[in-house]
């Protein structure tokens, strides 16, 4: 009844073919942005804003980067902790050589160092795939994770080995830095994602996007009809580790305030993986949900037997996160093995035929 | 410039004709790492050959079951019997994850089920950690008839030491491989896991039980998790750092193919062999710590040269 595209008729091929072409997800999507905009920085708690909402919108980011190249292009890659490390080390060292250029511009710079650093390790890709293609990125990971410990030049030689994020204004607020407020860490993070996820929806509908999803379904086909595999393996390992590299900085410059090198260890890697896949491969609204969901359920399970005035010591807690997290992935890949966008689809079809069965 | 060349090609050469007891100690040191990576690599062979899982879950699996078998023998149960007892805990993960995980995803694409043994990997951090509790144990080896002390050898003006407990391992190792080998090629359980590694739907059609067959790979496994887990923890101690080594072996995969069981053997010894070596003579040049990622880049190199493994099968796609 609600969802119907019922009596809306195109006229020209550019309206059938728009981003949103049925005018309730127009609506949708406006009175979301609205919401994350204005809504809820006049509500949301800090605890809200620092430890959930914004760590949620930069892993859906670095989500989406790996989505590109593992779910529409078919790159199975277990690097991307070392890729969002050298956005943020590129971030740092920018800002250091140049400490008067705005923070925003070296956040969003230093997305092409990783994507630079992406290409040189997508290369072995053409020769191999699968799951031999993910150890090589392994080796991707493992490497960057060393480099971001023993080569101090990354770093400043500051004898922490960690980096610290000092204060930047933006037209004289605080953006970083122990004083910028989390209403203002939230809202630069969300237009960031916000741009950065239309400019994916955008390349994936389009030329690009579909010469990956053609490489993904069959390499071999679509080499047949001229698409050049290299190029198009290797793009995608780029713009995949751009995504991956500007989530890294944000995640240093918005969110910890201080980056050390297990920030960007294989741990990371796995964690924005799991998000993808439960979320859904192939779906940028899955890597939305699947950052939502794993970042969310932990801070759920150490939140819920609070309510209910049971007070369990917090070591037991984390353990029993572990084996529910462990779990209900498990069973989430058993009841819906393509992922929560895919539940959202079933359920926007059940919306359109309502109250009807099918 | 010069001085660079020299110490990357010429002195470490230097060294090793200087120092031969320090190279016979380190090519030592290697093969001895090398058997335990060649045993964690056999279970991840094991369970991808039979179910075409990648089984990120086998270096969790070590741990518990080294932790099981430490915690029951702490609790004043003999150490036979708690190895008795953990090898039965073995079986009953297998029966639990065939059950739980492998039923209902049977015929999904690979990816789906190597995240499903992530899943089981956190499941058993938690439930292992819930159980036994974080802190490292000390593996009950000199129970459990495992020698201890080591041989001194001396030759050319030095001398290399042997600990007993590498070569209780080696031993135990090549038993292992060999029983494994024998089970694989000569019985009729062993005809049915290579039928199923090939297709489990013509498998399933001739009439081979993959519910079994499932169960019976995934128990070997755990009892090579379990052999593995009380050698490495006679070496250092039962914690949950060893899970990390689950991603140690996989340059071994690399090399030695992901379904070749002497593949694995190999391959661990190779590896282990050229990280120690590379360490020691060239680890300085670049600052310590190349242990981490030196083999991943051995493995990158030669998967460009010869992507199906030393032994593995080669597997021509076809349009």
């Amino acid at each position: 009844m609600l969802y119907r595209e019922v009596g809306q008729y195109k006229t020209s091929y550019a309206a059938d073919q728009a981003l949103l072409p049925i005018l309730q997800d127009k609506i949708g999507i406006a009175v979301l942005l609205l919401i994350a905009f204005v809504g809820v920085p006049l509500t949301a708690s800090d605890f809200t804003l620092n430890s959930v909402l914004i760590p949620i919108l930069i892993f859906s980011l670095a989500a989406t980067g790996l989505n590109l190249l593992t779910g529409y292009t078919g790159l199975l890659s277990l690097g991307t902790g070392g890729f969002m490390g050298v956005g943020a080390y590129a971030c740092y060292k920018l800002m250091t050589l140049f400490p008067h250029v705005n923070i925003i511009v070296f956040i969003l710079f230093s997305g092409f160092f990783a994507a630079a650093v992406g290409i040189v390790f997508g290369l072995p890709s053409l020769r191999i795939k699968g799951f031999y293609l993910a150890v090589a990125t392994l080796a991707a990971q493992f490497f960057l994770s060393w480099c971001f410990i023993r080569v101090p030049w990354l770093y400043n030689y500051n004898i922490s080995a960690s980096i610290e994020v000092p204060t930047k204004m933006l037209f004289g607020i605080a953006v970083t830095g122990p004083t910028a407020t989390s209403v203002t860490r939230y809202l630069v993070v969300l237009a960031i994602v916000a741009v950065l996820t239309l400019l994916a929806a955008n390349l994936v509908r389009g030329r690009t996007g579909r010469t990956w999803m053609a490489v993904r379904d069959m390499d071999l086909a679509a080499e047949l009809i001229g698409i050049r595999l290299y190029q198009t393996k290797l793009l995608s390992f780029a713009v995949s580790s751009f995504y991956c590299g500007v989530a890294g900085a944000m995640l240093v410059f918005l969110y910890l305030g201080n980056a050390e090198p297990s920030s960007f260890d294989i741990n990371q890697s796995f964690l924005i993986l799991f998000m993808v896949i439960i979320g859904g491969l192939g779906s940028l609204l899955g890597s939305f949900l699947g950052a939502t969901l794993i970042w969310g359920l932990p801070i759920l399970l150490r939140h819920v037997p609070t309510y209910f005035g049971l007070s369990i010591e917090s070591a037991k807690v984390d353990q029993s996160t572990f084996m529910i997290l462990g779990a209900l992935i498990i069973f989430f890949l058993i009841v819906e093995p393509h992922g929560l966008a895919r539940l959202w689809q079933i359920g926007k079809q059940k919306l359109r035929v309502w109250p009807f069965p099918y | 410039m010069m001085h660079l060349l020299y110490s990357i090609f010429v002195d470490p050469f230097v060294q090793m004709g200087a120092a031969p007891d320090l190279l016979v100690q380190t090519l030592w040191d290697g093969l001895v790492s090398g058997v335990l990576y060649a045993l964690i690599a056999l279970g991840f062979v094991l369970i991808f050959k039979a179910s075409g899982v990648f089984n990120f879950a086998q270096g969790i699996m070590v741990v518990f079951a080294a932790l099981t078998l430490v915690g029951l023998a702490e609790h004043g149960v003999p150490a036979y019997v708690a190895l008795a007892l953990t090898i039965v805990v073995m079986l009953v993960l297998a029966v639990g994850v065939e059950r739980l995980i492998l039923r209902p995803l049977v015929d999904q694409p690979e990816i789906i089920l190597f995240m499903a043994t992530f899943g089981l990997t956190y499941f058993l951090i938690g439930l292992g950690e819930l159980i036994f509790g974080g802190d490292p144990k000390v593996m009950i080896a000199g129970q459990l008839g495992l020698p201890s002390g080591s041989y001194r050898i001396t030759m050319a003006g030095g001398y290399v030491q042997l600990q007993k407990i590498d070569i209780a391992a080696a031993i135990i190792a090549s038993l292992m491989v060999a029983g494994l080998g024998i089970l694989f090629n000569r019985t009729r359980i062993g005809r049915a896991l290579r039928a199923v590694a090939d297709s489990h739907r013509a498998a399933l059609s001739v009439g081979i039980s993959l519910e079994q067959i499932w169960v019976i790979v995934w128990f070997a496994a755990g009892v090579v998790a379990l052999a593995t887990g009380i050698m490495w923890g006679a070496r250092s101690d039962v914690s949950f750092a060893l899970e990390t080594i689950a991603l140690k072996a996989l340059p071994v995969l690399i090399l030695g193919g992901f379904t070749s069981i002497p593949g694995a053997i190999v391959g661990g010894l190779l590896v282990s062999v050229r990280q120690k070596v590379g360490e020691f003579y060239w680890g300085s040049l670049v600052g310590g710590g190349i242990e981490s990622w030196f083999a991943y880049v051995i493995a990158l190199v030669f998967l460009l040269f010869r992507p199906q493994g030393l032994f593995g099968e080669r597997i021509i796609e076809r349009l």
